[in-house]
């Protein structure tokens, strides 16, 4: 039972993991530029597609990761310098209207390109497997990883928002467009960085999640709506928040799914309760949001109210 | 949707056009799955029918093909719209119990033929059975039973079972329990369209269980099969063919290996039908057929069948017509119950390889003549 708990915790941690990933880039670009981008799911699959035509056609996992890194930022760049900039003046009805265009394009030619069947990637030989711990605990190393990656782009993220001269016009950026602008930063390069940077920690994200399951046209959205529960929960525009909002979801979608059944085999018939139970657990994370919004409407680390 | 529409109208409309001089042809509408995780079970149902139609030089029928998207709303539309403005006479090719569930009782209410390629919910079995509903594949719970029954004569006393939590899934369970006498260490709903098992996994290792049953097909199967090859459990895996067919198995590779599964259809079957199905199968497609593709076809050649007999418009004769099961199935026995559901034998496979390619063979039979546990509530 404590392996089991241990493991499902690790499972939870993972999960935060790759949410943090896709949350971190949504919520810099909404944080700094003021921007819903509906269309960060289709970057995530984007990455995962790159990153299984490349491996697939040279054989090499790692090229095929670097590759999507690659595409899935300059795939970024080009939308923010093609379609977003126009839209940082509009209102946000405007903006949803036109990322959702971009989830509709994006989706049409991926299937295009690569068909409606999924994809599989194979996990590289040096990570495949499972590890065992001392004390009899066994884990697939791609998952460890997973979490390791997502810790490395946490610390990296807060050193460079925190740490350096972009991480400053970052900031001041978010709070004052208009100032940091009349100081002379040139504010339509450091968006296209912005938004660039925040899509290839989705590609990233997409293609080792992509590596665990499938990679298949649509793949984004569920991610895509998870992301901004995140984002809600942690408080638009902190990095902090996405990383705690993400184990939050990820811990309690983990747990709930593993404990709900269980805990009503308790009380009724252990048939029904698994029903019941897995049912439930799969509306406990928009439980979780709406119970932030009440007591925090601004989010567990949000400025704005 | 759209593009999906535009591949076929050149073979719809030389069917139509060839079968004009004789009778109005008969309106098939058949809506699948043909994007998203469980694209490849369409597109197979999809590509079997139409299969059945060309070899059997079908002149006289119509098909209109819709994508649903795996979407119960979008299946709702879709047949909303064939019947109320396309005006078809027969429905079918719904791959998932959930959809079928939205659209089956609407459309027979409506007095259009649904034949199933594939979903057959015990709710449409029993005490909600039609005239006008037959059910080609099976009814859901029949390779799940045929499972229980090969996992109690194979000797595991404790099974860890799971499958997706929609109608289909909970078929999968109560068919696996009416046959299998041991004990179920624990059962698990996923979610349908799943993509990650590592929660379900850790339970699995924790379970203490001697083998798994599990039920998910289309992509759900394959990122289950990749996931757990890798988690260190090596725990055997016990199935229907949804969970082994021939496009995961592509996917799933090695790890599948000596894999058990049931199934009313292999391609090793040994009939005409069955050898030409396969042949042509692979000469027009490129690549093996899978059970979705035999139900397909099957289901064309039955259609085919009645059409001979009876005028589609006259229902009552019609039906009879179906009724009879006057075809050459490729699973060779092969009639209807009361219920209209198959009365079939029920095969173990175990997954081998052939010329570097994993596919299913026949080792024993699990279940002769099942009919399903349902019939008796059925009162038409």
């Amino acid at each position: 039972m404590t392996l089991l708990l241990i493991e499902q915790i690790l499972n939870g941690l993972q999960y935060g993991m790759m949410l943090f990933l896709m949350a971190a880039g949504l919520t810099l670009v909404f944080g700094v530029m003021g921007l819903i981008n509906l269309a960060h799911g289709s970057l995530y699959m984007l990455g995962a597609f790159v990153c299984a035509a490349v491996a697939g056609f040279t054989g090499s996992f790692w090229l095929g990761l670097v590759a999507s890194l690659i595409a899935s930022a300059a795939a970024g760049a080009v939308i923010e310098v093609a379609v977003i900039r126009r839209l940082y003046a509009r209102d946000h009805l405007d903006q949803v209207l036109a990322t959702f265009a971009l989830i509709l394009v994006f989706s049409e030619g991926c299937r295009w390109v690569f068909g409606s069947s999924p994809l599989f990637l194979t996990v590289p030989a040096v990570l495949s497997g499972a590890v065992t711990f001392p004390g009899g605990l066994q884990y697939p190393l791609f998952r460890l990883v997973i979490i390791f990656v997502g810790l490395a782009v946490a610390g990296g993220l807060f050193w460079l928002i925190g740490g350096t001269r972009l991480g400053v016009r970052i900031r001041a950026g978010e709070a004052d467009r208009g100032m940091i602008a009349a100081l002379g930063v040139d504010i339509s390069r450091l968006y296209t960085i912005v938004f660039a940077l925040g899509a290839a920690l989705a590609g990233i994200a997409g293609a080792l999640v992509g590596t665990l399951q499938s990679v298949q046209v649509g793949m984004g959205e569920p991610v895509l709506i998870l992301a901004f529960v995140v984002i809600v929960i942690g408080g638009i525009g902190s990095i902090k928040g996405a990383l705690i909002g993400a184990l939050l979801v990820g811990m309690t979608d983990t747990m709930g799914r593993f404990l709900l059944p269980m805990g009503f085999a308790q009380i009724m018939d252990p048939a029904a309760a698994r029903g019941v139970g897995s049912a439930l657990a799969s509306i406990l994370i928009y439980l979780l949001m709406a119970v932030v919004l009440v007591v925090r409407p601004q989010g567990l680390f949000g400025a704005r109210t | 949707m759209k593009i999906v529409k535009t591949l076929f109208p050149s073979l719809a409309l030389s069917l139509a056009l060839a079968g004009g001089a004789i009778a109005e042809p008969v309106k098939v509408g058949l809506i699948t799955t043909l994007s998203g995780g469980g694209a490849t079970l369409g597109i197979d149902t999809r590509d079997g029918f139409l299969l059945g139609l060309k070899q059997a030089g079908a002149t006289d029928v119509e098909v209109i093909v819709e994508d649903d998207q795996q979407k119960p709303d979008v299946a709702v539309q879709l047949a909303d719209k064939m019947i109320q403005s396309d005006q078809v006479d027969v429905l079918t090719g719904i791959v998932w119990s959930n959809l079928a569930m939205a659209v089956v009782p609407a459309a027979v209410g409506q007095g259009k033929f649904y034949l199933s390629t594939n979903a057959a919910p015990s709710q449409l079995a029993g005490a909600g059975c039609n005239p006008l509903y037959f059910s080609v594949s099976y009814q859901n719970d029949n390779l799940h039973e045929a499972a229980g029954a090969f996992a109690t004569d194979t000797g595991y006393n404790k099974v860890f079972i799971m499958a997706p939590n929609y109608p289909a899934g909970k078929d999968s369970l109560a068919g696996f329990k009416r046959y299998f006498k041991g004990d179920v260490v624990d059962e698990v709903y996923t979610q349908v369209g799943q993509t990650d098992y590592a929660g379900e996994i850790a339970q699995i290792r924790a379970s203490g269980a001697d083998a798994v049953f599990f039920f998910l097909p289309g992509g759900m199967g394959i990122s289950f099969m990749k996931q757990y090859a890798d988690s260190g459990v090596d725990l055997p895996l016990v199935g229907p063919a949804f969970s082994f067919d021939q496009n995961i198995l592509q996917a799933a590779g090695k790890a599948a290996l000596g894999v058990h599964n049931t199934s009313n259809w292999s391609k090793d079957i040994d009939n005409e039908a069955n050898k030409t199905f396969v042949a042509e199968y692979k000469a027009e497609y490129g690549r093996l057929p899978s059970i979705y593709a035999s139900y397909g076809y099957d289901t064309a050649h039955l259609l085919l069948s009645a059409m001979k007999t009876a005028d589609v418009k006259d229902k009552e004769a019609f039906r009879a017509a179906l009724a009879k099961a006057d075809f050459a199935s490729v699973r060779g026995k092969f009639s209807f119950g009361p219920n209209q559901h198959p009365i079939q034998d029920i095969y173990v496979r175990e997954v081998v390889e052939e010329d570097g390619i994993l596919t299913n063979r026949i080792v024993s039979t699990a279940l002769a003549d099942r009919a399903d546990a349902y019939a008796a509530e059925c009162k038409m």
